[in-house]
């Protein structure tokens, strides 16, 4: 019998793949581009051979170089050498800081003051440790996503709260919240404080001894979390600040590196490429902040323009969000319809945390905003960067709109 | 794109036959495997990245799709529905008509697709009176059973590449020459979302397993069961009898009855049928111009087919076989067949005896 042969086509199909001729890169916050110089510096160090915990001359070279690149580290977060725990990125940072806080916590004091809303690293530390037995003392976010002062002060107040934990911003709505106000509040109520700073690392200013103050032991802010590839250095890289008053229990034990915080043979390369990204972003980011604000301005306001339904969510204003995050809610079009359209149009964006399947989840924090579940499933995040410009957010404008109509008329 | 290599070797056929192709896996169910362990189940992690990195190797985008919520909805939900009202319900069939070429379908029109292509062992043919669904070449292999519920509309957007390969064996080389991972991978059998084959213990947790009698016909009890559900017309195994039967022979089930949580049992001629009938029908191309015709008919995936004479009325479709038919269960598909060709199905819903009560 003869073979089928065309199939019937539909009438209209939407853009082609890459019709602006490229890729259009809106997803800064998952990853953002290796700075050539960061490149350059790890490719130089590497190549030169030593394990820095080494003590002959090779071992002291490579040694030499990790040191000043702490230093550098150092010098960029606001707190001294000895501080600073290089790690392997932001997920190890936070698992090190809230498990090791918690494994020397005061006996007597069984539960982790968590808000709503922080990335699934510190989440699902903290559910860890809650089948292990700690507590959970939840606080709720207010209807733009930020930890209201006074409900983590309340929460820090009620009995054993070993330690709290909180994000400087948020990863995925970008609002911003009063990290000097939740440090102050943890201090006073003598509870030891980590702050994720993964998201907000050079974007925001951020000096751990400004925050810290001089907060006793075991109080106020004691560590802090930053990751390499967020800011173009290598994924791979990352750092924990920690107080050198802090009591801190290790995840990896072995060589006793870093003052047993983190053994293992130290990441020279990376640290020099961490160093160095670090200093970069941290120099240009007074004037990137600016620069991406504007940019991201005119795309929500564009997008509002040809999808008027669609709503910003998180912090109103400009300056209480991070600047490059655009996070919107595109009411009856689901994220996983608008990501492929976007995506066939030459966008990259994204919403909220994929799973291991690859499965696009619904918010969980713009849940934590009393969103609905439909609405959580119904959000894009555009982040820029770095490597942003005008013609990133023409592309997004050219496709938003015949990408939105598509998308909610597949809404099942 | 299941992560098995029957869809890993569709997809490749498509792309070599010049189509703009996206890969999708299907999320069906929320708290998926991590791991293939064995056979059973389907659509866990282990099989989602299968099903990348076959795209990966053609090529082609690739993207996860949730389709739980339809899923337990239409497929799961109706599955325990239809045991709870004592029919034999084929969830795979359900699964085609309601998600993947329904929900799934839809939503890649909307998207800008011109069709959904499976692994699927059948064939389209472009015949006179427009398209036809016919089976595959590999008899043994042949799915096109599961697809008799899709009609003209859905499959004039559906492409099935392997429908013409004369084996099983053949694709598993052809996957391994292309160089995808998943060519000796096993086929996946039973049921999807009951990924330990444990069909009975999965249903007595959601049905309840409530203690009944087993009843012979003239309503005598012969034993009693743990719950009606685990019971299928024609069933032997799992019937604890009490009383034997006055001819020694072994009995067979005929009736499930979950209002008063019997089950009728009988001997093996019981089991047969005259007549079977039901409302609710397809056609998978124009209904029928004639009320009565000669076709065969398929009552199960793995059945034989055999020659009948269907009646097409407004109220239900009747099919009455050449020679009786044993162990129909209401619930299932029952698939008209002229030749190798599909005509389309219809649900059964009542069934007619070959043997007066009583005997």
């Amino acid at each position: 019998m003869p073979p089928r042969s065309a199939i019937r086509a539909t009438e209209s199909r939407p853009r082609a793949r890459c019709e602006s001729g490229g890729v259009h890169y809106l997803d800064h916050a998952a990853t953002t581009d290796l700075r050539p110089e960061a490149a350059e510096e790890w490719l130089r160090v590497a190549r030169q051979t030593g394990n820095a915990s080494s003590t002959h001359g090779a071992g002291q070279r490579a040694r030499r170089i990790l040191e000043e690149s702490r230093e550098r580290l150092a010098a960029v977060l606001g707190c001294d050498p000895i501080e600073v725990v290089l790690t392997s990125g932001g997920t190890e940072s936070v698992n090190l800081a809230v498990q090791g806080l918690w494994r020397s916590r005061f006996s007597g004091r069984e539960s982790i003051l968590l808000p709503d809303g922080e990335h699934h690293a510190t989440l699902d530390t903290v559910a860890a440790l809650a089948a292990e037995g700690a507590r959970v003392v939840p606080v709720a976010l207010d209807g733009v996503g930020r930890i209201p002062a006074d409900a983590f002060a309340a929460g820090l107040a009620t009995d054993g709260v070993a330690l709290a934990t909180a994000l400087v911003a948020n990863n995925e709505v970008g609002t911003v919240n009063d990290a000097a106000a939740l440090a102050a509040s943890a201090r006073s109520a003598s509870v030891p404080l980590h702050l994720d700073a993964v998201a907000a690392f050079g974007h925001l200013p951020l000096s751990f001894a400004a925050l810290r103050g001089d907060a006793p032991a075991g109080a106020g802010l004691v560590a802090l979390s930053v990751a390499g590839h967020k800011i173009g250095a290598p994924t791979g890289t990352g750092a924990l600040v920690v107080a050198r008053t802090a009591h801190l229990a290790p995840l990896q034990h072995g060589g006793g590196q870093q003052r047993g915080l983190r053994s293992g043979t130290q990441d020279v390369a990376g640290a020099a490429a961490f160093a160095l990204a670090a200093e970069l972003a941290v120099a240009e980011r007074a004037a990137e902040a600016v620069r991406l604000s504007a940019l991201r301005d005119r795309l929500v306001a564009g997008i509002r323009e040809r999808v008027p339904s669609a709503e910003l969510i998180g912090h109103p204003d400009p300056a209480g969000r991070l600047p490059g995050n655009a996070h919107l809610l595109f009411p009856g079009a689901p994220s996983e319809s608008l990501l492929f359209l976007l995506d066939v149009a030459g966008v990259s964006a994204s919403a909220g945390s994929a799973c291991q399947a690859g499965i696009a989840e619904p918010s969980h924090v713009v849940q934590a905003l009393g969103r609905s579940e439909v609405e959580a499933r119904s959000v894009i995040r555009f982040t820029l960067g770095r490597t942003s410009s005008d013609a990133d957010v023409d592309a997004v404008l050219a496709a938003i709109g015949d990408a939105y109509e598509r998308a909610s008329g597949a809404a099942r | 794109m299941s992560g098995g290599v029957d869809s890993a070797v569709a997809a490749a056929r498509a792309v070599e036959a010049g189509h703009d192709v996206v890969g999708v896996h299907l999320a069906l169910s929320r708290a998926g495997g991590t791991l293939r362990t064995g056979s059973r189940g389907c659509c866990t992690i282990e099989d989602a990245m299968d099903a990348r990195r076959a795209a990966d190797l053609l090529g082609i985008p690739f993207y996860v799709w949730d389709f739980s919520e339809r899923f337990r909805e239409d497929v799961i939900d109706d599955f325990v529905a239809e045991y709870r009202a004592g029919r034999t319900p084929n969830p795979c069939l359900r699964c085609n008509e309601k998600i993947k070429f329904a929900a799934l379908l839809e939503r890649a029109m909307e998207l800008g697709f011109d069709a959904v292509c499976t692994g699927h062992y059948a064939t389209l043919v472009d015949g006179e009176g427009g398209l036809e669904l016919h089976r595959a070449s590999d008899a043994a292999k042949d799915q096109s059973y599961v697809l008799g519920v899709l009609n003209a509309e859905q499959l004039a957007h559906t492409y099935f590449p392997l429908g013409s390969t004369p084996s099983k064996a053949l694709v598993r080389a052809e996957a391994a020459e292309r160089g995808l991972s998943v060519a000796q991978k096993p086929d996946s059998h039973d049921i999807c979302f009951i990924p330990d084959g444990d069909t009975r213990g999965w249903l007595a947790e959601k049905v309840g397993a409530e203690q009944g009698e087993i009843l012979d016909r003239g309503g005598n009890v012969v034993g009693t069961h743990d719950g009606a559900h685990a019971f299928t017309v024609g069933q032997r195994r799992g019937l604890r009898l009490g009383v034997p039967a006055p001819d020694g022979k072994p009995r067979f089930v005929l009736e499930v009855r979950p209002v008063s949580n019997t089950v009728v049992v009988g001997p093996k001629e019981a089991l047969a049928i005259a007549e079977i009938s039901g409302e609710r029908r397809s056609w998978a191309g124009a209904a029928p111009a004639a009320e009565e015709f000669v076709c065969e008919v398929q009552i199960r995936a793995h059945a034989d087919p055999v020659p009948a004479r269907a009646f097409v009325a407004e109220d239900a479709v009747r099919v009455v076989p050449d020679e009786p038919l044993d162990g129909v269960a209401p619930g299932q598909s029952a698939v008209l067949y002229v030749g190798t060709r599909v005509l389309g199905q219809f649900t059964i819903d009542r069934t007619v005896s070959a043997v007066p009560v009583g005997v």
